[in-house]
């Protein structure tokens, strides 16, 4: 078969028009290929050029400690909004941190048999689940049924479900780098294996785990889809996290949706400043995870 | 149980087994608690939209899904039209984002000096850290637009004169319609599809290559005949991942659909719901009653279509992954 194939490729080559056709055809695919990633590159390029330019007006003291007033009276602010966001992360990461590491740990130091495999597929499952649903769940359970009302507290554990397996996936590999050296040097020592997960194993991955509690918060900060059916909204400041209470994301959709021209400017300004978090995350994040990597790895 | 019998060579079981120290044993009981939360969490989310949803099952039967008349002042609920928006959009924004993402996966792992591929890589999969409700302000605002005034138009007037394809191009161009909530998700999926492809073209042993090159074969065609049919595979395992993707999204789509028509027409031109826009639009309507058995009916659908989309993608990946599929090495 090969060398079938060997002498069909040779006889063709000997053409030269032939030749000069796959040429031009490696050469054209080679471009649109390129043009491929090119297009990908331009459309963060453009998108984050728009939310720049069109958000950083919009910046200015009232805008980050004000919060939402009537269209005409005041500008108003976002300031609610971040509040919120930053209360129901706090609620999320009280579910999501143990949950998703407890899990994450489970699998990497004692993962065998059938527990373990349904653990993996929740955690693969959860992960799955559209946010919307999450949102509709607890909507059901909490909003409808337990609280009877809508509230931050409902909005945080929503966030909570998303953050779960985005921790549990990436502590998972973190834990993967881990040498099993290092284990075994602890247990050798005559050292428990509880205490060597506490002071050797988490210790050694401890920038990985940082790290994966950070991104699956940045996912976490920017979902919307969920906090409308939880949290729905507030245009005031509110600390309480049994009444409803706004968040960035939330505060975007309501003023871009709005028929006013100065909410559409905020609804962009509090997009920049989603963007620039989540930039500074991604950059932050990208550059621990390499640093440690090439330290696990040795 | 099953544990206990494996003949296992690491520390750990040994220690297990022996059961050395009580704190081992509660370490591990709080894993497995833990764990066991997870689980219940998953359980309890599926219980809960069919114990929910369960009177408009009982209602409407399973014409709750092929149905298509939605008049909830009537307390008739059919599904249908937002199970077709959710499909439609997903398979426009697979047919836009597939070929350059692919494309974008084989420039990263067969042309880019090595030095550039990382970065480029990295600012492609920034696309998606970007928030959906952002995608859904930029769509709204610039896309839109120029779908309604520049798009839309020269497609009515070029394929829109073809004889079979012309249906998909007709009446007025909105700008807020199923092509242009299919357009933004094809920008958001792009990435998903492009990192999971550029594994599965990475993970193509350089045997494959090496072997078409000494016959005398140019750079495309080892990427077309030894490389792109060797992660053929994976490469739809990457595409159904992203169709997973596709088919949840919600803020993005429900600030660019329209959320206005309920029938269901051929054209891409025509406002419409997707299951996610349509819980996102109409839940606070939907308190109590036969409505809101509707709504959570509408999430129980969405978890059933993503679950089975992400099994099926996550086989596929896993399986050309981890060695070679029906492949001669």
């Amino acid at each position: 078969m090969a060398t079938i194939a060997a002498e069909g490729l040779l006889a063709k080559s000997n053409n030269r028009g032939n030749l000069r056709r796959r040429y031009f055809v490696d050469r054209l695919l080679g471009a649109l290929v390129t043009l491929a990633a090119a297009l990908g590159v331009a459309l963060l390029a453009i998108i984050i050029a728009y939310i720049v330019i069109k958000g950083l007006p919009a910046w200015n003291l009232e805008f980050f400690i004000g919060h939402t007033e009537p269209v005409g009276v005041a500008q108003g602010g976002v300031g609610q909004a971040i509040v919120g966001s930053l209360l129901m992360l706090a609620v999320a990461c009280v579910l999501g941190i143990p949950l998703g590491i407890g899990a994450a740990l489970y699998l990497s130091e004692y993962g065998r048999g059938a527990f373990a495999e349904v653990t993996q597929f929740a955690i693969e499952t959860i992960a799955g689940v559209p946010s919307i649903v999450a949102g509709a769940f607890i909507w059901a359970f909490l909003v409808k049924t337990i609280l009877g009302s809508y509230a931050g507290l409902a909005g945080g554990v929503a966030l909570g479900i998303i953050m779960i397996p985005i921790v549990a996936r990436t502590a998972q590999e973190v834990l993967r780098l881990v040498p099993d050296s290092l284990r075994e040097a602890s247990l050798a020592l005559g050292i428990p294996y509880w205490k060597t997960v506490i002071y050797i194993v988490l210790p050694t991955a401890r920038a990985g785990l940082v790290t994966a509690v950070v991104l699956a918060a940045a996912r976490a900060g920017g979902e919307s889809a969920p906090l409308l059916l939880t949290s729905l909204g507030n245009d005031f400041y509110n600390f309480d996290l049994l009444k409803p209470m706004s968040a960035l994301p939330l505060i975007i959709y309501k003023y871009a949706l709005s028929p006013y021209e100065e909410w559409h400017q905020q609804a962009w300004g509090a997009a920049l400043v989603l963007i620039v978090v989540i930039g500074i995350v991604s950059l932050v994040t990208r550059w621990s995870v390499n640093r440690s990597a090439r330290r696990l790895r040795g | 149980m099953a544990t206990m019998e494996e003949t296992t060579s690491t520390a750990s079981s040994l220690l297990r087994r022996r059961g050395i120290n009580p704190g081992d044993r509660v370490f591990r009981g709080v894993m497995i608690a833990l764990s066991g939360l997870v689980i219940l969490i998953l359980v309890l989310l599926t219980y809960q939209l069919l114990h929910d949803s369960l009177p408009v099952w009982q209602a409407e039967g399973l014409s709750f899904i092929w149905s298509s008349t939605w008049d909830p002042p009537k307390d008739v609920y059919g599904a249908l039209p937002f199970v077709y928006g959710t499909l439609v959009t997903s398979l426009i924004a697979l047919i836009l984002a597939a070929p350059v993402a692919i494309g974008a996966a084989v420039f990263l792992v067969e042309y880019a000096p090595p030095q550039f591929a990382g970065p480029i890589a990295f600012m492609v999969e920034l696309l998606a850290a970007i928030p959906s409700v952002i995608f859904g302000l930029w769509g709204l605002y610039v896309m839109a637009p120029v779908m309604r005034s520049v798009v839309e138009p020269f497609l009515k007037n070029s394929a829109g004169k073809l004889p079979v394809v012309g249906g998909l191009f007709l009446g007025p161009s909105l700008g807020r319609d199923y092509l242009t909530a299919g357009t933004i998700l094809a920008i958001m999926i792009l990435p998903t599809v492009m990192a999971v492809s550029r594994e599965i073209v990475r993970s193509v042993p350089d045997t494959q290559r090496e072997g078409m090159l000494s016959l005398g074969a140019t750079r495309w065609e080892v990427i077309q005949n030894a490389v792109l049919p060797y992660a053929r595979t994976g490469i739809i395992g990457a595409i159904i991942l992203g169709l997973g993707r596709a088919l949840g999204e919600t803020m993005a789509v429900t600030m660019t659909i329209g959320n206005s028509s309920r029938q269901i027409s051929p054209s891409l031109f025509t406002p419409g719901y997707t299951l996610a826009s349509g819980i996102a639009n109409q839940f606070n309507e939907a308190g109590t009653g036969l409505y809101f058995g509707a709504i959570v009916g509408l999430a129980l659908t969405l978890l059933v279509i993503a679950f089975l989309t992400n099994l099926v993608a996550r086989i596929l990946v896993k399986r050309t992954a981890s060695g070679p599929v029906g492949a001669t090495v």
